[in-house]
């Protein structure tokens, strides 16, 4: 009797195998506001629970910071936005059509999510100049690759995000030579560049002098709106001059929602991070 | 002129390359000439035997840049790379075999002497086809681009990377190695595939011949030059030295490093698979010590020598280490390969760029 029913579970007429199922909606749909969608995510590395029943939904043209103590699934949680890390359970959708646990990290940046990096990543043998250029929006495939030339919109952005990230001098310089700052930009500006609807920014002012941060949070603020913006930062002083709206993350769930003022009173806030 | 532009755009800031160029194109008209028009007993004659050897060298210098292609641009170090030489090689060497037809020793038009001697019938169904010789060239790239675009595609799908990689392709030789070394593969066991007489209706002995596979040789690796230095000038040159650097931020920029890695993988091993062909006609023999893991391993150390990521610096590299061998080999055939070995050590710790290395510093200090 079990056989059956399982053999009837397996050949349900009302669903089609999920192999069969279509991939990818190319279409981003935030019609109903969300544009990430994070619900009962779990992940364990050897037993350790990094994101634990983990519920999360970031709006559309919303810049939302989110902090927590080492270990609380900051990192890991962006893992399994961008598609480095498949979660034991739960679901990631990005708007209302994509099913980001079924996409490869080239088909999810592609589809509109940008990351940086908690260090900054960029590529220390190319210019500046070509960093952006690898990073611009665009036909990615090998076979267009060998005769790709930007078009003039392109060559336009790059421009204008060179302009905002303050590295037109620079622009020939190899990314090496660059101060541990002017990566972080650089590495922002990599991110402008992709055209991405939803930007993952890890820890954007480490190594930054009071007046970069200050440049920072202008770049990160003027961006919301048009883009979304998730910002994992440690400093608070930042954190508070940029977030209107702010999640704590614990033990791999988030513990407190709201603005910095709620969060900072929240009484479990401040047991476990802000009071110590 | 479109074409010149074309080219002066490629070698443009190489001035290795210029000059690799620029001295194979002497070279390919000298050497005719030395060797064909100046009689026998002049100071100048080249003896053909030494025609020959600079061919080898060529061929060996077409699948050093393959290496470098691969190895300097997107970081992944090849132990394997003499495997798709071989079987270039023996590809054009079973074109050769079947050009003997009945002039073996066994005299059978049909089937090539060693499988008279295993006293097979037919001749096996991977055998046929290689007595055309548009279908034998074109297998010369086929065989090693479709192995290399299987194994590729398996190992980078599973990221594989870094050293598992080297000893997975390092692997994949010897394996080659070890079944071909078995007469029943039906490639002629361990004596291989020798004893050729012609080559396109030419006779393989001739000098004039001689001089042809020379110039072939010079022309494939300017070609297989010049291609390289196209894909490093494009796009796709910045986006494979991208991975070799930073693979995870590729991928996170939308680049599906996996294909990337098949593809400059492949044509290397076509390139790598071309050089073999080109070589087997000149020393008139391949059997499977081609396949020897310590070949593929000789063949980064040229590559290490001459300098990574240069495409001049492995040429260079693997024609002077293998004019070394050459002097060595003669001189004190024992003591090569600790010669070899002392100078792999030495490069690694004086020269990390290799003779390359050492160009760019007088030019810079020149500059200055």
């Amino acid at each position: 009797m079990s056989m059956l029913d399982s053999i009837r579970q397996t050949m349900r007429r009302d669903e089609v195998f999920p192999f069969m199922a279509p991939k990818v909606s190319e279409l981003l749909d935030v019609s109903h506001g969300p544009i990430l969608y994070l619900e009962d995510l779990n992940v364990s590395f050897d037993g350790f629970k990094a994101i634990n029943d983990l519920n999360l939904y970031i709006d559309a043209g919303e810049l939302r910071c989110i902090i927590g103590p080492n270990g609380a699934g900051k990192t890991t949680m962006m893992d399994i936005i961008t598609g480095k890390t498949q979660p034991d359970s739960g679901q990631a959708w990005f708007g209302q059509t994509i099913d980001l646990l079924r996409m490869t990290e080239p088909e999810i940046a592609t589809a509109g999510i940008g990351r940086k990096f908690q260090k900054p990543t960029v590529f220390e043998y190319h210019s500046v100049y070509e960093n952006l250029e690898l990073a611009m929006h665009g036909d990615k495939g090998v076979w267009h690759s060998l005769i790709a030339h930007m078009n003039g919109e392109q060559r336009a952005l790059l421009d204008e995000t060179l302009e905002t990230i303050g590295l037109k001098e620079q622009a020939q310089q190899t990314a090496g030579a660059l101060s541990h700052g002017q990566k972080q930009w650089l590495e922002i500006g990599m991110l402008l560049v992709q055209n991405p609807h939803l930007l993952l920014v890890d820890e954007p002012v480490a190594g930054m002098t009071h007046q970069e941060m200050d440049r920072t949070g202008e770049l990160l603020t003027s961006l919301a709106g048009k883009h979304s913006v998730v910002v994992v930062e440690h400093d608070m002083d930042f954190v508070r001059s940029i977030a209107n709206k702010v999640t704590v993350l614990h033990q791999g769930s988030v513990l407190a929602e709201g603005t910095m003022d709620e969060v900072q009173n929240n009484q479990r806030v401040i047991e476990v991070y802000l009071g110590e | 002129m479109i074409l010149f532009r074309f080219f002066s755009n490629l070698l443009k800031d190489d001035r290795g390359g210029q000059a690799v160029l620029l001295i194979l194109f002497l070279m390919t008209i000298l050497v005719p000439v030395l060797n064909l028009w100046v009689p026998a007993d002049h100071p100048l004659h080249m003896p053909t035997y030494l025609v020959t050897l600079m061919g080898k060298y060529l061929t060996y210098a077409l699948l050093a840049v393959s290496v470098d292609l691969v190895w300097g641009y997107l970081g992944i170090l090849s132990l394997g790379h003499g495997a798709f030489f071989a079987l270039g090689g023996y590809a054009m060497g079973m074109y050769l075999m079947r050009q003997i037809g009945d002039r073996g020793v066994y005299g059978n038009p049909d089937l090539p002497d060693f499988m008279v001697f295993l006293n097979w019938k037919e001749l096996p169904w991977f055998w046929q086809g290689f007595d055309m010789s548009w279908f034998a060239f074109m297998m010369v790239a086929l065989a090693p681009g479709l192995l290399a675009f299987v194994f590729g595609w398996l190992a980078f799908r599973s990221r594989v990377t870094g050293v598992y990689l080297s000893i997975i392709t390092q692997a994949l030789t010897y394996a080659l190695m070890l079944a071909f070394f078995r007469n029943e593969m039906g490639f002629g066991g361990n004596n291989g595939l020798t004893d050729f007489k012609e080559i396109l209706g030419f006779n393989l002995q001739a000098d004039s011949t001689r001089i042809g596979l020379f110039i072939a040789s010079a022309i494939a690796l300017a070609v297989g030059y010049l291609a390289c230095r196209y894909i490093v000038l494009s796009k796709l040159g910045r986006i494979v030295v991208a991975i070799r650097d930073e693979e995870s931020r590729a991928r996170f920029l939308g680049y599906k490093v996996e294909r990337y890695k098949v593809w400059i993988f492949t044509f290397s091993a076509i390139l790598a698979g071309i050089a073999g062909a080109l070589y087997v006609p000149q020393v008139g023999i391949i059997n499977p010590g081609e396949f020897s893991p310590l070949n593929s391993i000789e063949l980064v150390i040229w590559v290490a020598i001459g300098g990574r990521a240069t495409l001049y610096g492995a040429v260079v590299g693997a024609i002077l280490v293998n004019y070394a061998k050459t002097v060595f080999t003669g001189a004190m055939p024992d003591s090569w390969l600790f010669a070899l070995g002392a100078l792999f050590v030495l490069v690694t710790l004086y020269l990390p760029q290799g003779l390359a290395g050492i160009m760019r510093h007088f030019r810079k200090a020149e500059a200055s």
